[in-house]
């Protein structure tokens, strides 16, 4: 890299003007977008971080703390039904809509009519607000008027308290939630698929291989790297889960606890309750989260993702 | 006759693979359809056993209900505000630092470059409060300023024109240098024309994501003047707790510009997303 002529003091006076000349538009070309996240993304965090070590009084005035915000994380029920609620939407809900995913994508993989429309159609959920699918779910979702126990009940299956019970609520958004996610991973398995070259199902065939096999020693060890890339990001969306369970369950339901998830308790209390200290707290929680699971999740990608 | 007998083979799978396909379509769709037909019902409809599939008479009146009780109007023009706002930021920022990052050789590039990626490792909860406290320093709040600022930046943005300067061939700025083009005229006037299909992936991915943003509205801008749809809907559904008819024609109102985009623009949809896929 051109970076170590600079080091030397000596070479540095030999800078050609060319060379001045591209590290001037270097700097100009970044500065805007740097200067805009040192501002508004990287001091912040670390402002969080020093957040989460204070104890918020009224008014909004705030005075140190030392850790008593973390440990409050550790003490607080509150929390740890959060954790647990978040824990399970996200161990759920990212299996569930990969699996589903992939096997619509192979659906879509094969040469048959109407496939663009069939994409469309399952990629719809994907270009739409989750405040607004969130209501028309809630509304497919009530108990008495509902479509869904309708149709339960004409193949006489009582319908739920789908988002009333609390023992339910919660898996009952994991389902809208892969819902909304299939098409969107969908579009990364087919480009997958696709990129599985054809001789190797021909020289399978010519093995005598079915599709099950073919499926289990080509199809998905191809796909191990698309399926990687997908539960990387599908995990950290999942961990942040807000606007469906905000906009689906009132803090008055019977439900809200058992539904409440770290995102939704960290908007609590950082703008309904005014504690930004430990609402810090919480968002520092969510970052380790994150970093953790996408850390182990590199370290075993040795283990089971093909590269070729 | 074993090639016939295969074809009914693969005609008869053609079959199970379709009615497959359709099911899950419906589940797909369904959603939506039932919103727009509740949309058009009155309250009584809606709430038949067994329900009513067709309104006896088209209730527009739900859809100007909604323009008279709640600033409708205003949450479109302050989506559109915002979501244009940060689009065109995001194309002329991301593009140049992408550029540069791609393309010029510069002491502590590499360094710089961490720093952005380490931003994309950061969840949002974790400057979401310093975020709010500036707005408020600024006195922004409840302003579409407030809305756009923090949109404008993205370090995901760069990481994809990165990704994407780099895909195209040396030589065409090799010889504009020769010519004595300097870094930004060849980022102008040669890079940038060739990298519509990335500023593409990018527009998609920046107006799906900021069309649908929700927390930060509803943090910064509680006046329901400077609501975007998002947020709106939230209040909307404070007003109208129960009276789905309602409910449904506003979420109707804030879906189907996305989706009519969507529609036109399918193709570029899909392959933007595979794009995004493919590099990050």
């Amino acid at each position: 890299m051109s970076s170590k002529p600079v080091m030397n003091k000596r070479k540095r006076k030999r800078i050609s003007p060319l060379k001045r000349g591209d590290y001037f538009w270097g700097y100009a070309m970044i500065a805007p977008t740097l200067i805009g996240l040192l501002v508004l993304y990287i001091w912040p965090s670390i402002q969080t971080f020093y957040f989460s070590l204070n104890t918020w009084k009224a008014f909004g005035n705030y005075e140190w703390g030392g850790l008593s915000n973390y440990k409050r994380i550790l003490e607080d029920p509150d929390l740890i039904t959060a954790l647990k609620n978040t824990l399970i939407f996200s161990v759920l809900s990212v299996p569930l809509s990969i699996a589903i995913a992939i096997f619509v994508a192979l659906l879509l993989n094969q040469k048959i009519k109407g496939l663009s429309i069939y994409r469309t159609l399952y990629f719809l959920p994907v270009v739409t607000i989750p405040a607004a699918i969130a209501m028309v779910w809630k509304w497919l979702y009530t108990a008495e008027y509902g479509l869904i126990n309708y149709v339960l009940g004409i193949f006489s299956i009582e319908g739920p308290n789908w988002l009333t019970n609390p023992d339910l609520a919660l898996y009952s958004i994991i389902i809208v939630s892969v819902w909304m996610q299939i098409g969107y991973y969908m579009i990364f398995f087919l480009s997958g698929l696709q990129g599985i070259p054809n001789s190797l199902y021909e020289a399978a065939s010519i093995d005598g291989a079915g599709a099950v096999r073919k499926f289990f020693t080509i199809t998905l060890p191809l796909l191990t790297p698309t399926i990687f890339f997908v539960t990387i990001i599908s995990l950290i969306e999942a961990l942040q889960v807000f606007d469906l369970i905000f906009m689906m369950i009132e803090p008055t339901s019977p439900a809200y606890q058992d539904t409440r998830t770290l995102v939704v308790l960290f908007f609590e209390q950082a703008f309904k309750m005014n504690d930004k200290g430990f609402a810090s707290a919480i968002a520092i929680l969510i970052f380790l989260l994150i970093f953790v699971v996408t850390i182990i999740q590199v370290k075993l990608q040795k283990k089971w993702v093909h590269y070729d | 006759m074993g090639k016939s007998a295969s074809k009914k083979q693969t005609k008869k799978s053609n079959i199970i693979v379709h009615i497959l396909l359709i099911i899950g379509a419906l589940a797909m769709v369904g959603p939506f359809i039932w919103m727009l037909l509740t949309s058009i019902k009155t309250v009584g409809e809606s709430t038949q056993v067994p329900p009513v599939i067709f309104p006896e008479e088209i209730q527009w009146e739900n859809y100007t209900e909604i323009f008279t009780s709640l600033p409708f109007s205003s949450f479109y023009f302050n989506t559109i505000v915002m979501t244009g706002g940060i689009l065109i930021g995001q194309l002329i920022l991301c593009s140049m630092a992408g550029y540069a990052f791609a393309r010029i050789d510069f002491p502590g590039r590499n360094g710089l470059f961490i720093l952005f990626l380490s931003v994309l490792m950061i969840p949002p909860q974790a400057f979401l409060i310093p975020q709010f406290f500036l707005m408020e320093s600024f006195g922004w709040l409840n302003t579409l300023q407030a809305l756009i600022m923090p949109g404008l930046f993205s370090a995901f943005g760069t990481f994809l024109m990165r990704q994407f300067f780099m895909s195209l061939p040396k030589e065409l700025e090799e010889s504009a240098r020769i010519d004595g083009c300097n870094h930004f005229q060849i980022f102008w006037r040669i890079m940038l024309p060739l990298a519509k299909p990335g500023l593409i992936a990018l527009s998609i991915t920046t107006v799906l994501f900021s069309w649908k943003s929700l927390m930060w509205p509803l943090i910064v801008n509680n006046s329901m003047e400077k609501m975007p749809l998002s947020a709106g809907l939230a209040y909307l559904k404070g007003q109208y707790v129960t009276d789905y008819p309602i409910l449904m024609a506003g979420a109707v109102l804030a879906l189907w510009p996305v989706i009519v985009i969507f529609i036109v623009l399918q193709r570029h949809f899909i392959e933007g997303i595979t794009f995004t896929g493919s590099k990050g």
